[in-house]
């Protein structure tokens, strides 16, 4: 069973070990399918019409299955490989350690914002950016320049919210955990501040392009999970008959074979440490 | 600068300004504002249309107008344009807008949103996405 663990308790050889399979899934390909599947979600998914990776309901459902694609295809490189999270409620200055060298690298520099350090900085010519918004092929991020982090209070608020989610099923959703958590609505705009917060790749659509995506969606996604214990009568919402949404048993764009149902419970893939 | 000191300037720039109320519901913001300077980041909350603009920013030409062809126009849209290359931009449902460089972070209307674009591309030049 994997165990998916916080980075900050990660040892030097498994911070090695997801950083050399993130490599080679860069080499051979495979990482910027994954790239380019998100940007094309995030760029069609509309308030107004039909939506699937954000903005309703299955955003959750969707990014815990583009993680678990994800997580198997580096588990074809090293078995021993687990998606990490990111707590960004705890390690939340650009001084952290999941910001090291031997890990996700540091901010950009001032000038164009190039992360010049770490395994994914572009002078090591193995993390070149190729499906992109722009012209330009290195990592950049400007951490903290745009935006806060969510605090603990922030998420624990949301985290306290009894209902999964709302009509109208979108950006605009109140009451709604999934809508406050994905951060379109709500003081801390948990989700999508984060995003902001990192800057560069991070903020655009095509923000997997910084490894870091997957870490901050790991923590969402526990976070899911964290607000099922809590609430262990609330369903996913809504459960069927919804025009452009994804309801319980509709099957989700890309795959066509996977509902929501069958993403509620994550332990047969992986639990948390 | 007030609101009410910007709405006159944005109705005096109209080409029908006695028309105003009318062109308001429709969307007046998108007469020619080329040439005037005044800055109207966060001048929304008439509930009309985006406004349009043409100007010159960062040494950028950056356009925004609604959407008559292409991609946007389906949904409704307002295109916007960044030296000449298409921004990809949406409209949440409560009429903030994002883009594909800040798609996080919601702007009250497209001018500032494409000009937060033009922050973060530091003179990188826009490339078309291939949707499938």
């Amino acid at each position: 069973m994997a165990v998916r663990k916080n980075q900050a308790n990660l040892t030097a050889t498994e911070k090695r070990n997801f950083v050399n399979a993130l490599l080679e899934l860069k080499r051979t390909g495979v990482y910027d399918g994954f790239v380019r599947t998100h940007n094309e979600f995030i760029m069609s998914d509309r308030d107004d019409s039909d939506r699937v990776g954000h903005r309703s309901p299955s955003f959750l459902p969707w990014h815990r299955r583009f993680l678990i694609q994800f997580e198997q295809e580096l588990q074809k490189v090293d078995s021993s490989v687990t998606l990490p999270y990111w707590d960004w409620t705890a390690d939340r200055t650009a001084g952290a350690s999941i910001f090291g060298a031997d890990f996700m690298g540091g901010n950009g520099r001032s000038r164009d914002a190039q992360v010049t350090t770490g395994p994914f900085a572009y002078s090591t010519g193995k993390w070149n950016i190729n499906v992109s918004v722009d012209n330009r092929p290195f990592l950049q991020r400007e951490i903290g320049a745009s935006g806060t982090l969510p605090t603990r209070a922030q998420v624990d608020a949301v985290l306290a919210m009894p209902v999964y989610d709302t009509a109208p099923w979108n950006s605009a959703s109140e009451g709604s955990f999934r809508n406050y958590l994905e951060g379109w609505r709500g003081a801390g705009r948990v989700h999508n501040s984060v995003h902001v917060w990192m800057g560069g790749q991070m903020a655009t659509g095509v923000s997997p392009n910084d490894p870091v995506f997957w870490l901050h969606h790991a923590h969402i996604d526990k976070l899911w999970s964290d607000w099922q214990r809590m609430h262990p009568s609330s369903a996913y919402l809504p459960a069927a008959g919804t025009a452009d949404v994804v309801d319980l048993n509709d099957t989700m764009r890309p795959w066509n074979n996977v509902t929501p149902a069958q993403m509620l419970n994550h332990s047969t893939y992986y639990t948390y440490a | 600068m007030s609101s009410n000191v910007s709405r006159r300037v944005v109705l005096r720039g109209t080409a029908a300004a006695a028309a105003g109320v009318a062109l308001l519901a429709t969307g007046a913001r998108a007469a020619d504002h080329t040439g005037h300077t005044m800055d109207h980041t966060g001048h929304d909350g008439h509930g009309t249309g985006p406004m349009a603009f043409d100007e010159v920013y960062k040494g950028r030409r950056i356009v925004g107008k609604p959407a008559t062809s292409g991609h946007e126009a389906h949904h409704g849209g307002f295109a916007v344009t960044i030296d000449g290359q298409e921004l990809h931009v949406m409209q949440n449902a409560d009429g903030t807008w994002i883009s594909v460089v800040n798609h996080y972070q919601v702007f009250d209307q497209p001018l500032a949103l494409t000009r937060a674009a033009v922050d973060a591309l530091r003179g990188a030049t826009l490339v078309p996405i291939a949707m499938n």
